[in-house]
């Protein structure tokens, strides 16, 4: 058995360190074909300090396999998740398109650290782009190997084989043919993907680039489809965790009295987790109820509305991480110039399902089932906090309840594994609404600031652009401007401790949002005092051809008529470049000025993206991306006392619905030779711009902070008419 | 107190004994072991415990077990029938109107409700209806294209 495995891993080049690898290896294997295949040079550059941080030394020389089996399936096993982003799909299309083999023969297994390989964790919009060319060329390369198989067995020559869903034949003889399954049965053979097989071209595709429906869509109509909190193990207990009233407050004494009012309910105290347990969800959140604790509480006196000062205080001295030209040299030669601050405040990622884990012991060793969109983080995390070693933690993800970054912090599989291993008996957390409220790492609240002016022909002259807290992703100029400089604060968008008053963290397209936001208000800013229409103001300051070519098809789907803002009609542009993909968005709003509500009329969102993989998965990404961001845009943020946090659930935290959903039209520009790019995130960054223009527009008023509630915008109002 | 309560489950005769004020949704997804229904905010705000009682859409969450006494209860697991999709379920396939999918019962439940009652809504009553179900992934669109092809698949069938 053992020399077995070990030929098949010599041949692959691979070196696993221990026996148990060497097994789980062997047993995933089974019979059959199988292609490892590395994510390109830009991916492995992007996990080798992430590898190393989490000390993960192997294996690391593939993130991926596939495996066509004695039966004829086809099986791909990547650490990527799914949570509504639709790769179980893109992934399995382009597979069954380089194989030749029907959607339907495709099996994902994804994100089970004890069968896939080691992946950092799915956010970025990194896998239809990283994964898909490896993938494909591993596809590509098994269909060789059956190939070459098949021309052995059916005694042609390769050139004159030809194969047609998962089956071989002769181009001679149609009826001389052999199906991929029985080529590999009784195969065990191993193929490392180390050159570039020769990949389909893009003609040739017959399910790539082609719209296709969600291969997950009917297991979640009829509730089949099993997420963390729908795993039931034999003895579960469900756990309710005493929380404190606010971020930074320490315990003092703990009353547990009155839990006996709930039947079955008992208290487990673990360090510094507070739990109750009990055999019924409700039950267990009666219980917690019940207990009495007494807090100590830090007074903080920061709020929503002050913390931007605080953050300007606190902000340690910027870096330039991007320069070009002679600022001065710019600002001597402008006719008008335009200084703002932009600000941003805390957004919660508020996926429908909260972080929920459950965990089980059985013989020494822990499974966690968990909504996470790091499930080899929380492997390691997990081992650490139970003092196991890593391979006595296996993760399984199932299908994750929306994630947009939240559900990169794994503490409720943490808490849950430690109450799993303190009771001996399986245990489940679903964090209630206002934990999830409370515990979720949000989005950091941050300020732009912008100086530029603008010169002869309405030329941009210069660009002087300082980010606190907003990261550089979307800080960067892709306008074509002389003189130019971008100023970010070390450390990214997190800050020091003392920073921000409770967790913080990534958030679709972290950073982006409100960089664009600021980027795109102050292009605005500058075509009204240039006097030209915002989207004539672009094009003569636009020298990438990739942009121009984004902005006028946004501008021609949206019949955008040239007009200087403010017009009076509502209409507004923005653009943004976010994972590679190039993204512009044009809006139509109305504006009440009695009340100062903002309604959302139409927009139209074009992008280049590279090849579309599924076209149709890439325009739900697209629409759910602008859907969404009206919420950022107009209500969401998270009102705060200290460390208290004041929302709690839906009805004051309010997120986009059904009455607020406008028109929306989306294009996918043809790009289908360049490689493709992200398309989870892009079209979510120019939203909250493309309404602040289209406001300005309607009625020329310029909101310089997002979120743009009906108040601000009254306020704005009422100060311009003065 | 625990007591006996007597429903329609799913088109069934069930008996429980379960304590009357507990929450039907945590009954349905412990005691009757049917996780299809979710549970997303527990405070009635977002929809997605979403059943109808004698054939209204109700907050399984804010449901105590008193009043599901003697009617007739449909949950995500009793719309397919023989293995058929309901034509609710199947339009929402085909527009793909759901992308994480946690909300995804709960808005087809509330959607089969509204046809129920108003089996030929205009745009706008799809929106009024719909608005209390909340989507944090934005398959808005998509889902009332989708309550638009099924309220026009559920005619034919009352007309056949």
């Amino acid at each position: 058995m053992t020399r077995f495995t070990d030929e098949i891993l010599e041949h692959l080049g691979i070196d696993l360190p221990s026996e148990v690898s060497r097994r789980k290896f062997l047993k995933i294997f089974g019979g059959g074909i199988v292609v490892t295949v590395s994510a390109n040079d830009l991916l492995a550059l992007q996990e080798a300090p992430v590898r190393r941080r989490f000390g993960r030394a192997l294996p690391d020389d593939f993130n991926a396999f596939l495996r066509v089996g004695e039966d004829g399936r086809v099986a791909c096993f990547t650490g990527k998740i799914e949570m509504g982003q639709g790769v179980v799909t893109s992934l399995a299309q382009m597979l069954a398109d380089e194989l030749e083999v029907s959607l339907d023969s495709v099996d994902m297994v994804m994100g089970d650290t004890d069968l896939c390989p080691w992946d950092m964790g799915t956010f970025g919009s990194m896998t239809t782009r990283f994964f898909g060319p490896p993938l494909r060329a591993a596809a590509a390369e098994a269909r060789e190997v059956l190939l070459e198989l098949g021309a052995e067995k059916l005694d042609v020559p390769r050139d004159r084989l030809t194969v047609n869903n998962g089956v071989v034949s002769d181009t001679d003889d149609p009826e001389h043919k052999i199906s991929y399954a029985e080529i590999a049965r009784g195969q065990t053979i191993a193929r490392r993907l180390d050159r570039k097989a020769v990949l389909e071209s893009v003609e040739n595709f017959t399910i790539v680039g082609r719209p296709v429906n969600r291969t997950d869509a009917v297991a979640k109509v009829t509730g089949d489809a099993k997420f963390s909190g729908d795993i039931r193990r034999e003895g579960m207990l469900y756990a309710s965790l005493l929380r404190p009233p606010a971020h930074g407050a320490t315990l003092g004494e703990v009353d547990a009295s009155g839990i006996e009012a709930v039947d079955g309910a008992t208290m487990v105290v673990d360090g510094d987790l507070v739990a109750v347990l009990h055999a019924t969800p409700d039950g267990a959140q009666r219980a917690i109820e019940k207990v009495e604790a007494t807090w100590e509480t830090p007074e903080l006196d920061l709020d929503e509305d002050s913390i931007f000062e605080h953050l300007l205080k606190v902000a340690p001295a910027g870096e330039t991480v991007e320069r070009g030209g002679d600022l001065d040299a710019g600002m001597s030669v402008s006719d008008a110039e335009a200084r703002h601050t932009y600000l941003d405040g805390y957004v919660a990622h508020a996926p429908i399902e909260t972080h929920t884990a459950v965990a089980e012991f059985v013989g020494g060793r822990c499974t966690i089932w968990a909504s996470t969109q790091t499930p080899f983080r929380l492997q390691t995390e997990a081992a650490e906090a139970l003092g196991l070693p890593e391979d006595k933690v296996r993760v399984i993800p199932p299908f994750v309840g929306g994630g947009f970054g939240g559900k990169t912090a794994n503490r409720q599989a943490i808490e849950a594994a430690r109450l799993a291993k303190r009771t001996g008996q399986p245990v489940q957390i679903a964090w209630s609404r206002a934990e999830e409220f409370f515990l979720d790492t949000f989005r950091p609240a941050a300020v732009v600031k912008i100086d530029a002016g603008v010169g002869e022909g309405g030329r941009i002259t210069y660009w002087d652009y300082t980010t606190y807290f907003a990261g550089s992703r979307g800080a960067e100029i892709f306008y074509d401007i002389p003189h130019h400089r971008t100023v970010a604060a070390p450390g990214g968008w997190r800050g020091g401790p003392g920073t921000h008053p409770f967790a913080t963290g990534a958030w679709r397209a972290p950073g982006n949002n409100t960089n664009t936001f600021a980027r795109e208000s102050h292009i605005d800013i500058l075509a009204a005092q240039a006097g030209i229409d915002p989207v004539e103001f672009r094009l003569r300051n636009l020298a990438d051809k990739k942009m121009r070519r984004v902005l006028e098809t946004t501008a021609n789907h949206f019949r955008w008529l040239e007009a200087g803002a403010p017009s009076g009609r509502g209409q507004g542009m923005a653009l943004g470049i976010d994972a590679g993909t190039y993204v512009g968005l044009a809006a139509d709003v109305d504006v009440d000025r009695a009340t100062g509500k903002v309604r959302v009329k139409r927009l139209v969102c074009a992008q280049d993206m590279g090849l579309a993989i599924n076209p149709e998965g890439a325009t739900i990404q697209m629409e759910g991306c602008l859907t969404m961001g009206l919420g950022y845009a107009l209500t969401e943020e998270v009102r705060f006392s200290g460390g208290e946090i004041l929302d709690t659930n839906f009805d004051t935290y309010e997120i986009p619905r059904f009455s607020w959903l406008p028109e929306i039209e989306t294009v996918i520009i043809e790009a289908e030779n360049d490689p493709p790019q992200g398309g989870g995130e892009p079209a979510i960054i120019v939203v909250g711009a493309a309404i602040a223009n289209a406001i300005f527009d309607a009625v020329g008023v310029r909101i310089y902070r997002m979120p743009m509630t009906a108040e601000r915008v009254l306020a704005a109002l009422q100060r311009s008419s003065v | 107190m625990a007591k006996p309560i007597r429903f329609s489950f799913n088109g069934k005769s069930t008996t429980l004994e379960v304590e009357e004020e507990r929450p039907f949704l945590w009954v349905l997804r412990t005691e009757l072991g049917l996780t299809g229904t979710k549970s997303g905010c527990g405070e009635g705000f977002c929809g997605s415990c979403t059943v109808l009682v004698d054939g209204k859409p109700e907050r399984s969450c804010q449901l105590p077990m008193s009043e599901v006494a003697g009617k007739k209860v449909v949950t995500i697991e009793g719309l397919a029938t023989n293995g058929k999709l309901h034509p609710v379920q199947a339009a929402f396939v085909e527009h793909d109107a759901l992308q994480c999918g946690f909300c995804t019962p709960g808005m087809i439940l509330s959607a089969y409700g509204l046809l129920l009652e108003n089996p030929k809504p205009t745009r706008q009553q799809i929106l009024d209806h719909m608005e209390d179900n909340l989507c944090r992934c934005g398959a808005h669109v998509r889902i009332v294209k989708a309550i638009e092809t099924a309220a026009a698949e559920m005619r034919k069938g009352v007309r056949s």
